[in-house]
């Protein structure tokens, strides 16, 4: 078990240390995110007020199109060069280099999320941090879930002609239930009384997708990457 | 000389043997056939050399007997067992150069070699990737970016990555490629020190001189079909042009 988290932690480092050289991840899926926000709030806000519980979902969506941009491109670098290839005839266990990849996406959804969340706190005057802990639970748990979807289809479709327009399609219909529970708790989180009870059974029902899907993801990888 | 960095690494757990066996062996992608019906037997301390124009299915053999494809029909035997699921334990003692380099262009030739011992659980990773490096007459090249590095280097250091882990059978996809004369004649001499160091050597080359220098036996692969390879002509070249003709004639014909 010490060994599969010691593979996990060298492949996120590896991916982390190319991103901080090339920024070509970051960059993109920040700027494509910062855009999105910027046109809804040019479109749902009037006279300084934006219309009403529209806030979680732009936040949602700006995540989830920024997150389908760098999972599409998370297997490319081991795409380029058969470096897949080499990856996986180490005497590793296969799920150890998906955990690692998962792991390498969330930092940067992460980082991109940082910037993300205030901007939209900040243009839509609304209040995510007035519950930083909820907000930061149903954000990370929904982050993870569609991550852990989203790099088993990143994975699958590596070698698939088709893969960029393939991934959006075959994600989205499966991370429905992710993006919903994240925005119905975000949304609970932004109404003037904030239903605590509420948006703990978002945040369980989070939990819940997220652990079957990382299941699901564990199980599969192998048999998916197996040529 | 053989490096003590270069034995079986110990802190992984080994699934050792002694020959790779292909009992009729076929691969299918699709429809489309790759390897048909290939049976071939290589043991400790050889070099066994396969010939074959484009897409003869070189690659493929190779790709079988590096668990990284699984086969269509037909078994593979890594000494006296026969493996349906290939685990870590004998992957670990797999060595595959492919045609591309598979290293990471962003990083450094020392951080590519450190990230794949690190990957293959070896210790004394700095010292490896050192010795990796000057083996590759790389050594003060070490903290270039690969993405810089010419082919013939790329190669050079996808070759260490390839024997970082001093695997037991080594399989090399055109391993001469893009190597200048110097690079080549010490790729030569890594090839007689791993055979005496007891390893099984799979080489796929159109280098021809190259080849008859190093290798044991050669085998001729057509359409994914393994053929003798004529004893006429001296030069290995000679062999491989009379069995292409012999192959050819009899369809001419038809």
């Amino acid at each position: 078990m010490r060994r599969f988290f010691t593979v996990a932690l060298l492949i996120m480092r590896k991916d982390l240390r190319v991103e901080t050289r090339s920024r070509e991840l970051f960059l993109t899926t920040l700027f494509f995110s910062v855009s999105t926000v910027l046109v809804f709030a040019f479109g749902f806000v009037r006279d300084g007020r934006p219309v009403e519980n529209a806030v979680a979902g732009i936040l949602w969506i700006a995540i989830a199109f920024a997150g389908t941009l760098a999972l599409g491109r998370t297997f490319e670098r081991e795409r380029y060069h058969d470096v897949l290839r080499a990856l996986l005839l180490a005497p590793v266990d296969r799920p150890a280099i998906y955990v690692g990849k998962l792991l390498g996406i969330l930092a940067l959804l992460a980082a991109v999320e940082v910037v993300i969340v205030p901007l939209v706190a900040l243009l839509f005057q609304a209040p995510l941090f007035r519950q930083p802990i909820l907000t930061f639970l149903l954000l990370s748990l929904g982050t993870l879930g569609f991550s852990a979807v989203g790099t088993l289809f990143g994975a699958m479709l590596v070698r698939a002609r088709s893969r960029d327009v393939l991934l959006p399609v075959l994600l989205y219909p499966i991370t429905i239930p992710v993006i919903i529970a994240g925005v119905r708790g975000i949304a609970v989180l932004l109404q003037p009384e904030v239903d605590v009870a509420m948006v703990r059974a978002w945040i369980g029902m989070l939990v819940f997708f997220d652990v079957v899907f990382i299941t699901l993801s564990l199980w599969t990888f192998e048999p998916v990457m197996t040529e | 000389m053989a490096s003590s960095l270069h034995q079986i690494p110990t802190t992984q757990e080994c699934s050792d043997f002694n020959r790779v066996v292909f009992v009729d062996v076929s691969k299918y992608f699709g429809r489309r056939r790759a390897l048909a019906h290939v049976s071939l037997e290589c043991g400790t301390g050889e070099i066994l050399g396969f010939l074959g124009g484009n897409g003869a299915g070189k690659s493929t053999l190779l790709a079988l007997a590096g668990t990284i494809l699984a086969p269509s029909s037909g078994e593979i035997r890594y000494g006296a067992e026969s493996v349906r699921e290939p685990g870590p334990a004998l992957r670990a003692n797999i060595g595959l150069l492919s045609h591309d380099f598979q290293l990471y262009p962003e990083l450094t030739a020392r951080e590519n070699l450190e990230f794949f011992a690190a990957l293959y659980g070896l210790d004394q990773v700095r010292d490896r990737s050192d010795e990796a490096l000057r083996s590759a007459g790389l050594f003060s090249r070490g903290d270039d970016f690969v993405g810089g590095f010419s082919r013939g280097m790329k190669q050079r250091v996808a070759l260490e990555r390839t024997l970082l882990h001093a695997p037991r059978l080594v399989l090399l996809d055109e391993p001469f490629a893009g190597l200048d004369e110097g690079s080549s004649s010490a790729l030569v001499e890594r090839l007689q020190v791993l055979k005496s160091e007891g390893r099984i050597i799979f080489l796929a080359t159109h280098d021809f001189e190259v080849a008859e220098l190093v290798l044991d036996r050669a085998m001729l692969l057509r359409a994914g079909r393994l053929l003798p390879l004529s004893r006429a002509g001296e030069s290995l070249r000679a062999r491989y042009r009379d069995s292409m003709q012999r192959e050819l004639k009899p369809r001419r014909l038809e």
